[in-house]
């Protein structure tokens, strides 16, 4: 075989887009799947994929799903290379989870309280059976008590602050910090780790939450509220003065309240862990209230020995985008850095024998 | 490219960028954050060097796009594309032609002049984080100068192995200060970094940290004065040019151990062969 320079890279990637370009379309007898179907029937993929994209918009989550043939962390890098191209017109003012259009709000700590429990659209206690009646185009029927409550319902941490049983809030008039604009620095504060934590994957959130409640950083949960709902986006532009509404966010906000033996400063009380996502992201914003609270260990003097506890290791690998982007760079040409082993592993072999 | 700025990023960002470019030259060797955007391209493809050359590139620059020492290799093909698509530059295979290199993993054989700039894509800015995983110990450690941990494993492959067992990424101290990771090329490139004529630019995107060395710095591979830096090469001339100070890429040619050792430079490699007919 005579030695031919690889020539042609450029065909051959042209060649490979316009396959891949195909397979994404499918059998052509099948009609095409239209972005309006996915954003209104896959609805879950298109909530992840706004939270890890870190851009609301159901609109473009959907094509970037379709865009990837389903695959999500795809789909959520197509949004946030997007996202980085577009200007910024204005900061919003914090949004206000207290007024909530509630869909569904659920205590595990109170049997009742002030607004009620609300199961909402749901995937609790349903039986995973296989519906196959889904295989066809099923008639729904209305459902009942599917209204969204106007209903003022004051959260959790409120009611219980009130006793003192609770931390309160700290207010800042700081401006949050900014990691799309700003590298991450150390040691991190909680408002950077906290929108490090609504823009991370979803597994790893899950796997490390769940770790804390295996004995790697244990600090004792509880489901203070969970509820999810629209709430209304303001921004006050400084020509104004006043506070104008630009529209609707569907919010998913986790209070996990945890048990604290208090300190030689702080008495005992119950500390919290803070979730939030855009969309229905229940699991998603459960894990991060649970890691949220395991990365504040050193500031309550606790032991930092486990893994969700350690917020450098956390931070610096919760992002997704970066870490499928390193994993997957593996595949690139490493001939040159191979090639300096194999010389090196020959000449080690040489020596040695 | 219609909707999008000039070599893509918008010129906010660029002007982030060339401040943090110059710090970096103003402390060789040291790694400066930045606020590393998301590029179109994943992460760990090159996004660092893409940021850097975006931000100093011009209309009337030349650019050349190389992986592995080769133009057509299909990331380096891509970058390039890139460019030609969001920038309209010329682009160029020759690497006297060129004023702004952007590589993954290889210094050019030709020596570079002071009219040029080489952008390195780095994928862990940090030499010190196999033995060191937390940044905030490795930063301390730069601040100190203290190296004594890298020394220490230097020492250990010298009692283990006879030799030092790094073949590539190969650390060097920058201007007799800070420990620097010259990118995965291979330690035979190392040398080349040593008072090099053209401003060498280094970009990790998804490190988020940038770093140069000014033309004429001094860049020493870290040894010690019984066990001196050796470069490591295939002990074959190129098999289709016939170089001997080339560094060589090994061609599985059959099923029978056959091989062929050819430059990893394939702009080099054409010039002596057109320079030979």
């Amino acid at each position: 075989m005579a030695y031919v320079a690889v020539k042609g890279g450029e065909q051959a990637i042209d060649n490979a887009h316009a396959w891949l370009a195909e397979e994404r379309r499918g059998d052509t007898a099948t009609p095409a799947l239209s972005v309006t179907q996915i954003a209104e029937q896959l609805g879950r993929s298109v909530d992840r994929v706004m939270a890890e994209g870190s851009l609301y918009d159901r609109e473009l989550a959907a094509l970037a799903i379709k865009q990837a043939q389903g695959d999500l962390i795809e789909a959520a890098f197509l949004l946030r290379a997007y996202r980085t191209t577009l200007p910024r017109f204005a900061h919003s003012k914090p949004v206000e989870t207290a007024t909530m259009r509630i869909e569904r709000r659920v205590s595990a700590i109170f049997k009742d309280l002030l607004g009620g429990q609300v199961l909402g659209p749901t995937y609790d206690y349903t039986h995973r059976l296989l519906d196959f009646g889904l295989m066809e185009d099923q008639v729904v029927g209305a459902a009942v008590g599917s209204k969204v409550s106007d209903e003022t319902m004051p959260r959790v941490p409120d009611i219980l602050g009130q006793e003192g049983l609770l931390e309160s809030d700290v207010v800042s008039d700081r401006e949050p910090g900014d990691l799309t604009r700003e590298p991450l620095t150390f040691p991190a504060e909680r408002d950077v780790r906290l929108q490090a934590l609504a823009r991370g994957d979803e597994g790893f959130l899950l796997g490390l939450g769940y770790s804390t409640q295996r004995g790697y950083g244990g600090s004792h949960p509880f489901a203070g509220e969970i509820r999810m709902g629209e709430v209304s986006v303001e921004i006050e532009p400084a020509e104004l003065g006043f506070a104008i509404d630009i529209g609707d966010l569907v919010l998913t906000e986790c209070q996990m309240v945890n048990q604290f033996k208090g300190s030689k400063t702080v008495p005992p009380q119950f500390t919290r862990g803070y979730g939030l996502v855009f969309g229905f992201g229940e699991r998603k914003a459960m894990a991060m209230a649970l890691v949220d609270r395991a990365m504040r260990a050193a500031e309550l003097s606790e032991d930092v020995t486990a893994p969700a506890q350690n917020i450098e290791f956390v931070l610096y690998h919760s992002d997704n985008i970066e870490a499928t982007g390193f994993v997957e760079h593996l595949k690139l040409p490493h001939y040159v850095d191979f090639q300096s082993e194999l010389q090196n592993v020959r000449r080690m072999r040489e020596k040695a024998e | 490219m219609k909707g999008y700025n000039f070599a893509y990023l918008d010129e906010q960002t660029k002007r982030m960028i060339r401040r943090g470019l110059l710090k970096a030259v103003a402390v060789p060797g040291h790694q400066v954050p930045f606020g590393s955007r998301e590029m179109p391209l994943p992460y760990g493809w090159g996004t660092g060097g893409i940021q850097v050359t975006a931000s100093i590139l011009g209309a009337e620059d030349v650019l050349k796009v190389i992986d592995q020492g080769a133009d057509d290799t299909t990331n380096a093909v891509s970058i390039r594309r890139f460019f030609a698509r969001t920038a309209g530059v010329r682009t160029t295979t020759a690497t006297a032609e060129a004023t702004v290199i952007q590589t993954r993993h290889r210094i050019p054989e030709k020596q570079l002049r002071e009219d040029q700039i080489i952008v390195y894509q780095v994928p862990q800015p940090e030499p010190l984080y196999r033995l060191e995983p937390s940044r905030v110990e490795t930063q301390r450690m730069h601040g100190l100068a203290d190296y004594g941990l890298m020394h220490v494993k230097l020492y250990e492959d010298i009692a283990r192995f006879g030799q030092i067992s790094i073949s590539y990424d190969y650390p060097v101290m920058v201007n007799e200060r800070y420990l620097m990771s010259p990118s995965p090329i291979p330690a035979f490139d190392n040398p080349k970094m040593d008072m090099m004529p053209a401003l060498q630019l280094f970009g990790a995107g998804r490190e988020k940290r940038i770093y140069a060395i000014p033309p004429w710095t001094r860049v020493r591979s870290l040894d010690f004065v019984d066990h001196p830096f050796r470069a490591i090469n295939a002990p074959h001339p190129c098999g289709v040019c016939g170089a001997t100070d080339s560094y060589l890429d090994e061609i599985v040619t059959d099923d029978r151990g056959g091989r062929l050792f050819v430059c990893s430079d394939t702009d080099h490699c054409a010039e002596r062969r057109e320079a030979a007919t």
